[in-house]
């Protein structure tokens, strides 16, 4: 299989978002921290077959969100995007 | 984690089996009852969550089939080496247990709240999602005048072919278009082959009527379908797309 046909997109973590922000996300808009390039975080381009869960930007495929889970603990990076909007 | 549990949607619910469709071969919707469901929107997805004896636990995404009128069916198609689908295709039985968690998606959704032409382009089971606006359109008699154009495999692969030559023939304004990409029954008259720019072309909406487009298959199809709309002059962000991967 190649790497191209294991990216999903942002819908994909949706629910993993859900549980960590207690927020539905996918609607909400982020501007990468790389490019500046501005989108619904559903449309992110995410792996969820690594080691952890990364969401790349679908402009400049730089990384925006990194999440790992090891046990009872998960590590968050959000270091590639400067900002998420939420619509109230 | 006391502040989560106050926000219900955030817990796993238990949820029971109450009824099943083999709508093909691989494919099966399933009738749920989540206790403390709080309803959807048409386009979400859950989260399913099955829990082994042995404590091993195993998730997966579903798109939600029914019109949030109609309380919560997700249809599911067998990958034969993954986790949870064969066990919801072909095992789980009415009032079998497990947990769901949801409704999951604020981007991938259409409310019918408004009469803007709706262009619905899925492969194979990406219909589903699809298949919860057209209920909905239904449901609420909504006036927006929709499209599908539909890719399976063989004829026997099409996953609501009953309802949706049914819906169709209503006249309501809902056509759909279907491609037949490996075989094609006799006298078969619609497309058959892999969607391509050209039967984007004649079955789009032209871009400035400003359709609401939603696309939603593996991810191959999603980027043929978006890029060729795209160069038919879709805006890329007007395209709401939902790619699903290849573990069940």
């Amino acid at each position: 299989m190649k790497t191209e046909d294991l990216k999903l997109d942002g819908n994909a973590i949706g629910g993993l978002l859900l549980e960590l922000f207690g927020l539905e996300l996918t609607a909400a808009t982020s501007v990468c921290g790389s490019c500046g390039a501005q989108g619904y975080v559903g449309t992110l381009e995410v792996y969820v077959n690594a080691p952890g869960v990364v969401g790349r930007c679908r402009h400049c495929e730089a990384v925006m969100i990194r999440v790992v889970r090891a046990g009872n603990r998960t590590w968050l990076d959000l270091s590639g995007t400067r900002s998420l909007e939420l619509a109230s | 984690m006391a502040g989560a549990a106050v926000l219900g949607r955030l817990t796993w619910l238990v949820t029971e089996v109450t009824g099943a469709v083999l709508e093909t071969p691989r494919v099966r919707t399933l009738f749920l009852d989540a206790e403390g469901w709080l309803g959807h929107r048409a386009g979400q997805h859950v989260d399913v969550r099955l829990t082994a004896e042995d404590g091993y636990q195993a998730e997966r995404s579903y798109s939600i089939a029914s019109a949030p009128q109609d309380g919560l069916a997700i249809t599911v198609e067998r990958l034969d080496d993954g986790e949870v689908s064969p066990y919801l295709v072909d095992e789980a039985r009415d009032g079998d247990r497990f947990e769901v968690r949801g409704p999951i998606g604020g981007y991938f959704v259409w409310d019918g709240t408004d009469d803007a032409p709706l262009l619905l382009v899925a492969g194979g089971s990406g219909v589903v999602p699809l298949m919860s606006m057209i209920r909905h359109r239904a449901a609420v008699g909504s006036s927006a005048p929709a499209r599908l154009l539909y890719s399976s495999r063989t004829h026997e692969d099409v996953i609501y072919r009953a309802e949706l030559d049914e819906l169709k023939a209503r006249n309501d304004g809902l056509v759909v278009f279907h491609t037949l990409t490996r075989s094609q029954p006799e006298g078969w008259t619609g497309y058959a082959r892999r969607i391509d720019e050209e039967i984007l072309r004649e079955v789009a909406w032209p871009p400035a009527d400003e359709p609401r487009v939603f696309v939603c298959g593996s991810t191959r199809f999603v980027d043929t379908a978006a890029d060729g709309l795209v160069a038919l002059g879709y805006a890329p962000e007007s395209i709401r797309t939902e790619r699903f991967g290849a573990t069940g």
